[in-house]
């Protein structure tokens, strides 16, 4: 009976174990309302942000976010680690030493890149202009659908 | 089974979760742990033991989106030192609003900083992926392809080799765990001036290992084979006809015939030999572009510089 008692406690503990922190590894991103990249936007989560992901479905997580928005994030987007120091952040609740927690974040980064700047090595003038080139979601799908493109789970 | 089989494979499995959750560089630090408490190693020892294997494993489950988003940057600014920018915001906007379009059909959607393209100011037929998404294709390269669905098939090739990290691979290993060994070493948030001054020179190696791959030694035979594949499937996720890539490669062959050994033509196998490689996957009919699309694609080209 105990036994069976511990099973049933390991299934439970494994089934928590899909419902697990993770964190935003991109700048920013859209969190959609299907697991679809040309799905309805509800919102968006920033760099280091921790959601509570649950069991991904072909590439996808439903995800709740910190403020209680449910929705799916593309596992591109997410990290089992934490990816940034952020004042007032719960890295704890994530479970990783403080070791881990220094390291994020921190390598070739934007202290980096601001060397390269100051000492002329490199000019980011027109990197800067083109990262400012963002098609919004309605753009694309104004653009797919103009020019007949099927598929897409549109 | 009876309860009596039953426990033991529970632990058998419980342990098995443990080590695939937690990953090799806990599993050191419990057996660093368990060194030190039997006196094997002393407690610096052991830490130190635990932060070298973070570092390898760090190295070896390659750099994060953030860092690969500042190479990537600093990729395309020493790129766009060779070649300068097309600055047509038409071209550009056309460029962007069909690469990103293509972008979100990729295996990997989301990058630190996104997709991002910009046409180069140059009659050469050629284009580059730096990492993280930046992808810059030349006015030659535009001015090869005949219609949108043969500019789609150049631009998810790039995407391909962003998605599988080609450029990131072109960079010498050492130079990594030279980077984060001292990444590592400082434990406080900022870098001191020596700490920033090495991993700068790290930085810029890196970069320059991943500039000479694109502009001068070129992906492998076999990545530029993955970047095709993976890019038909993409093209036919985004709806587009996958036999748009082998008429693209077709052209190239053609307008390269007289221009083997530079630019593009240096740093990709023929594209003879990659159309035949394709040819084989590919079995969907050609069909005649849409006509929105051949349209928006001749406005965009009629709003360039014609080539020199």
């Amino acid at each position: 009976m105990k036994i069976r008692v511990f099973a049933v406690l390991f299934m439970v503990s494994a089934g928590a174990a899909f419902a697990a922190s993770m964190s935003v590894q991109v700048r920013n991103c859209k969190v959609r309302a299907t697991p679809s990249q040309l799905g309805r936007v509800i919102g968006t989560v920033e760099y280091g942000a921790v959601v509570q992901a649950g069991a991904p479905q072909a590439g996808w997580y439903p995800v709740t976010t910190a403020n209680g928005a449910k929705g799916w994030l593309h596992e591109s987007a997410l990290s089992k680690k934490p990816v940034a120091m952020r004042a007032g952040a719960t890295d704890a609740a994530i479970g990783v030493s403080s070791d881990e927690v220094a390291l994020a974040g921190k390598g070739f980064n934007e202290q980096v890149e601001a060397k390269l700047r100051a000492d002329g090595t490199l000019d980011f003038t027109w990197v800067d202009r083109m990262m400012a080139f963002n098609a919004g979601p309605d753009q694309i799908l104004t653009f797919r659908k103009q020019g007949n493109l099927p598929g897409g789970g549109q | 089974m009876n309860d009596r089989h039953l426990f033991p494979t529970i632990l058998i499995f419980g342990v098995l979760a443990a080590v695939l959750f937690s990953g090799c560089a806990e599993v050191t630090e419990m057996g660093s742990q368990i060194a030190q408490d039997a006196g094997v190693i002393s407690a610096d020892q052991a830490g130190s033991l635990t932060r070298s294997a973070q570092v390898i494993e760090k190295t070896q489950q390659e750099l994060t989106p953030e860092q690969e988003y500042y190479i990537g940057r600093a990729v395309a600014a020493k790129v766009l030192q060779t070649y300068p920018p097309l600055d047509r915001p038409q071209a550009n906007t056309y460029l962007n609003l069909l690469g990103q379009s293509l972008a979100i059909f990729s295996s990997r959607p989301e990058t630190f900083g996104g997709y991002h393209f910009l046409l180069l100011d140059s009659d050469e037929v050629n284009a580059f992926a730096a990492p993280g998404g930046l992808i810059l294709v030349t006015r030659g390269m535009l001015f090869c392809c005949a219609n949108e669905d043969e500019l789609a098939a150049v631009l998810a090739h790039e995407i391909c080799h962003v998605e599988m990290k080609h450029g990131l691979r072109a960079i010498k290993q050492g130079r990594l765990t030279e980077a984060l060994m001292v990444v590592a070493a400082e434990s406080a948030k900022q870098l001191g001036s020596e700490e920033l001054a090495s991993l700068t020179r790290d930085f810029e190696a890196s970069v320059g290992d991943v500039v000479m791959t694109l502009t001068t030694s070129g992906y492998s035979r076999t990545q530029e084979r993955d970047a095709d594949a993976a890019a038909v499937q993409l093209l036919r996720r985004a709806g587009y006809p996958g036999a748009a890539m082998i008429t693209m490669l077709q052209r190239m062959d053609e307008r390269l015939a007289d221009a083997r050994g530079l630019g593009f033509a240096k740093t990709h196998p023929s594209a003879k030999s990659r159309a035949d490689a394709l040819r084989t996957v590919i079995t969907d009919a050609k069909s005649a572009p849409d006509t929105v699309r051949q349209e928006r694609f001749s406005a965009a080209m009629r709003s360039m510089p014609a080539g020199r």
